[in-house]
């Protein structure tokens, strides 16, 4: 047959030269679990791949000069009005070439939804913990691309130097020079000299379409790599293990649903860029230093930042004849700063307190580890108080309340919000780990009565199937306990676990291990005292921290505050 | 399906079988061995796919010629329509051990239900079909529809859009049913194996790098070295100094704008001077550059400003300059109208909201707000300092004049402002 032919002739020909048959073999039969949420990273790198295909057809217009220029093209309305070449020829790819308009709000929908893509898979890999070992290198560099797309749209949306954008170059100006020491002089090397200047635009073209991208090329290869090369990881479910991986091949399952996926994330940023208006920078006019406009938000993504200068007091010390400027740098540079810096160190502090150095490629259930899920929740919730307050001037002009209330409640929030999230996710999850241990024991109710002898009635259940069971047993996935600090024997701990700083990680382990144990393997049907013998008092939810089996060695006991629940069980 | 191939060509090429069409036992024992074989060399076994699912005698009205082989238990039956398994497999080392093993057969040939399969062949072939419809309507629509006016671009951009939508949503859905209806479901397993190499492996490379260093003399040599790392450190600073010429130092430049005693207020936008005659109704504000500087915004980016007009009695004055703070210096101001810079003091936003009860200056950007009775002093928001008041006078022909620059800094803070 042809294909036959085809595959001996130019397969030959190529095998010849790069010995590929076995390597192509392999990749062909390259397994990809499945699992809703592994599409996330799918629509990064499709938006990723849009972004790179309108942007270049952008280029071919787009002239990144501010150079001043009367514009007279199709737009009538600012026919005569003296603007930069960079705005009329922004406006010229969108209504003087044909496709430019809807290409332009492709890229800028794509570069929306590119961002907010990376938000949720950051999201979904946090919450299901797959940044574990072996995967914290991967983590790393997901960060990094995080911080290079804020970067890259930020100065994107900045190129066609109209009215928004031109705010934000001189919110970035500012931020700039509230920098201590240095700020002044590296505002003057950014923009060439006082802002505006006539460099900025140019500058920003350079790096928006060459060295960010180059960056970003290379960082999105390499996370692709390490994915394939260390597997996906999957979520829990019959027949998954530590040790394997269970899905569909690449080629060709795996291939063609990937490419419709390609084209529905094309299909979608289409849509959008032909009904949904985005960016109408005819509407805002060319940048003026002397003009601005109220309700002026940056794109979503930067919304956090922007909330982040809002809700700062004005705090400042002047001394030695120098400024501190408190009231801009601090909020530019903290929370963002925080948030990274604890998301990038993660991995590595929960290492170092659970001690566990083991491999994980089952993913955890976001319910089976409290702790960092609650600690997740109110990560989003510090960020999200910081982006609702980024638009206090919309909601305050939608919602009929006063401008100042919004940011003195934005100001109260940040702190109180991210608690309430943190203890309210926490005995969601703890409450939800009941629900499981619950039908673990008592199994699926099934809606029939039955009359016992005794005149008594009970309504049957059944116990969970197979696929529900390796599902509600994937749990406790923590190694069950450190080693002992200081103790009285005298017996000499290890490294690590020695003086203060052993209490405090002793302590930060009971914290971030927190979780319910798993019914005792004879738990189902053992009467009704399991589960609140198992909550028992005051936080001993902990007590059994399995050795991260499915199979309800839960109860063992780690320790004798825990004896109680294992005698319960065994 | 006819094989071409005589037996024993390329033993290489698994993935397509040839051989004779003489078959029967001899050639099932064979694909036996191959199936077999094939799990220790892949690495791979199927889960999800049993020799039932795959054997579909009916798939795609092939011959039924399968029906007459003799079934193995526990190995998949050779799907219809494929080609029996090469004798030149059997050339092969029969121990297993000296070649890679030919993998087992994993996938199903064709899906379980037929005439489900044509069903969904038919809605796949339709949703190609009209994509390709819409792809030549994205070519029709981009040569028919011009642009050039608004009216023109809307409409472009509502048939480019619409075509080129549907042209990827129809692939995608076309693709998707592909996937989901036509093609077998199946589920297989791949081992993982640790990452981390085993310790012969990581000896000897320890081995190799030692031996490595050891011959390059890198360590035994720490004259070389030492100036290996010494000759970097310029090589590391040089591009540093490379980019000084990025831009000017500040020096003083941000501590002065350009205005200067005599320099006429111009009204942003028309570029007339103003009289306080012409500006006589209360409450109202303008934006005003200065005279000769209109269009320089690299000036304009510090020296906005904006006047108001107060009622007598309104403004808070001290007489001198800045005797009391938040204050209104009255010799600065003309006839109840007084000049503020309109760069906002956080991060410099031109502050152009202004409302006429309250007399507060609000920054659009981050909604720092300012007192213009009070000498511009922040009464809510992030900005530090009040907006620097425009010493005002009037010339001889009776226009709006600065009588001087600013007497501090103007718009954010930065570390040399004292």
């Amino acid at each position: 047959m042809s294909v036959d032919r085809a595959l001996e002739g130019v397969g030959g020909w190529l095998d010849d030269r790069f010995h590929g048959a076995r390597g192509f073999r392999v990749f062909m039969r390259k397994i990809f679990p499945d699992h809703w949420s592994f599409l996330l990273g799918e629509i990064i790198l499709y938006s990723f791949v849009i972004l790179l295909l309108t942007g270049t057809f952008l280029t071919l217009w787009f002239q990144p000069s501010m150079t001043e220029v009367t514009y007279h093209g199709s737009y009538t309305p600012l026919d005569g009005v003296r603007m930069s070449q960079a705005y009329a020829s922004t406006l010229h790819i969108s209504f003087d070439v044909r496709g430019g308009l809807l290409i332009r709000q492709i890229h800028h929908w794509a570069a929306d939804l590119f961002m907010a893509a990376i938000f949720a898979h950051m999201i979904r890999i946090f919450f299901t913990a797959s940044y574990r070992k072996p995967r914290e290198v991967n983590w790393l560099i997901g960060i990094i691309l995080l911080t290079l797309g804020l970067i890259e749209g930020l100065f994107g949306y900045s190129l066609p130097d109209d009215l928004l954008s031109g705010a934000g170059l001189r919110i970035l100006e500012g931020v700039t020079q509230s920098i201590p020491i240095v700020g002044t002089y590296l505002a003057f090397f950014l923009f060439g000299g006082a802002f505006p200047g006539n460099q900025i635009i140019p500058r920003l073209y350079i790096l928006h379409v060459l060295v960010i991208p180059g960056l970003l090329l290379a960082l999105v290869t390499a996370h692709l790599f390490i994915m394939f090369h260390q597997k996906h990881t999957q979520m829990p479910a019959k027949g998954h293990t530590n040790e394997n991986v269970v899905g569909q091949p690449m080629y060709p399952y795996f291939m063609a649903k990937t490419g419709a996926f390609f084209f529905f994330t094309f299909a979608v940023l289409a849509l959008a860029a032909t009904f949904a208006q985005v960016n109408p920078i005819w509407l805002y006019g060319p940048y003026n230093p002397v003009a601005m406009s109220a309700g002026s938000q940056p794109d979503f993504y930067m919304g956090a930042l922007e909330g982040s200068l809002r809700i700062m007091p004005a705090w400042q010390w002047v001394f030695f004849g120098h400024t501190f400027a408190f009231n801009v740098f601090v909020p530019a540079l903290l929370p963002l700063g925080l948030v990274f810096g604890l998301a990038a160190l993660w991995p590595f502090l929960e290492q170092w307190i659970t001690g566990d150095r083991r491999e994980h490629h089952i993913n955890d259930r976001p319910r089976n580890a409290p702790t960092r899920t609650a600690i997740g929740i109110a990560v989003i919730t510090f960020w999200g108080v910081l982006w609702a307050e980024g638009a206090n001037d919309v909601i305050a002009d939608h919602f009929d309340v006063p401008l100042y209330t919004i940011t003195w409640i934005a100001r109260i929030g940040i702190f109180v919000g991210p608690a309430i999230a943190y203890i309210v996710t926490k005995r969601i999850c703890l409450g939800l780990q009941r629900k499981d241990n619950h039908l673990l024991e008592h199994g699926v109710e099934t809606g029939i009565i039955r009359q016992m002898p005794g005149g008594e009635f009970i309504e049957e259940t059944r116990p969970v199937d197979e696929e529900a069971l390796a599902v509600l047993t994937a749990r406790h996935n923590f190694p069950p306990a450190l080693p002992p600090g200081d103790t009285a024997a005298g017996e000499v701990p290890p490294t690590g676990m020695r003086g203060t700083v052993g209490k405090v990680r002793q302590r930060l382990y009971r914290v971030v291990t927190e979780s319910l144990p798993l019914p005792g393997p004879n738990g189902h049907g053992n009467g009704h005292g399991n589960g609140h013998a198992i909550e028992g008092e005051d936080g001993h939810e902990r007590a059994a921290l399995g050795p991260g089996e499915a199979t309800g060695h839960g109860a063992t006991g780690t320790g004798s505050t825990h004896g109680d629940t294992g005698d319960e069980h065994s | 399906m006819s094989n071409t191939n005589s037996p024993g060509s390329d033993p290489e090429f698994t993935g397509s079988s040839s051989g004779s069409a003489a078959q029967g036992e001899s050639g099932d024992t064979a694909w036996q061995e191959y199936l077999t074989g094939g799990e220790h060399g892949a690495g791979v076994s199927g889960t999800g796919v049993s020799g039932a699912d795959v054997s579909g005698g009916s798939v795609s009205g092939a011959s039924a010629s399968g029906d007459v082989e003799p079934e193995i238990p526990g190995t998949p039956r050779r799907v219809i329509g494929t080609p029996p398994p090469a004798v030149a497999r059997t050339m092969l080392p029969a121990s297993g051990h000296d070649g890679p093993q030919p993998p087992a057969r994993e996938l199903p040939a064709g899906p379980e239900d037929p005439v489900h399969a044509k069903r969904a062949e038919r809605v796949v072939a339709a949703c190609f079909l009209l994509s390709m419809l819409a792809g030549f309507g994205f070519l029709v629509a981009y040569s028919l529809i011009g642009v050039g006016t608004i009216e023109k671009v809307h409409h472009s951009n509502l048939a480019l859009g619409l075509c080129l939508s549907l042209m990827m949503l129809l692939l995608a859905v076309g693709a998707t049913i592909w996937v989901r209806h036509l093609m077998p479901n199946v589920e297989l397993t791949e081992q993982r194996h640790p990452l981390a190499s085993d310790r012969q492996d990581r000896e000897a490379f320890k081995e190799t790098f030692t031996e490595g260093a050891e011959a390059s003399q890198f360590v035994k040599r720490p004259l070389v070295r030492r100036s290996l790392i010494a000759a970097t450190v310029p090589l590391a600073i040089a591009p540093l100094f490379l980019l000084r010429d990025l831009g000017p130092l500040p020096g003083t430049s941000l501590d002065y704008t350009v205005w200067r005693k005599g320099l006429r207020l111009l009204i942003y936008g028309t570029n007339r001077p103003i009289t306080p005659a012409e500006f006589s109704s209360p409450g109202s504000i303008i934006s005003v550059v200065p005279e000769g500087y209109q269009d320089d915004f690299d000036a304009l980016a510090k020296a906005a400003v904006v006047i108001i007009k107060f009622r007598p009695g309104q403004l808070q004055f001290t007489s001198e300059n800045h005797a009391v703070p938040n204050k209104v210096v009255q010799n600065w101001t003309v006839d109840n109208i007084v000049a503020y810079s309109k760069i906002c003091t956080h991060v410099g936003c031109p502050a152009a909201l202004y409302e006429q009860t309250t007399h507060y200056i609000l920054c659009p950007c981050h909604q720092s707000t300012f007192l213009a009775t009070e000498g511009a002093r922040v009464i809510f928001g992030p900005a530090t300092r009040p907006l620097p008041q425009l010493p005002m006078g009037v010339d001889a022909q009776g226009y709006l004049i600065a009588t001087g620059d600013f007497q501090e800094p103007v718009g954010p803070s930065f570390w040399e402002r004292s």
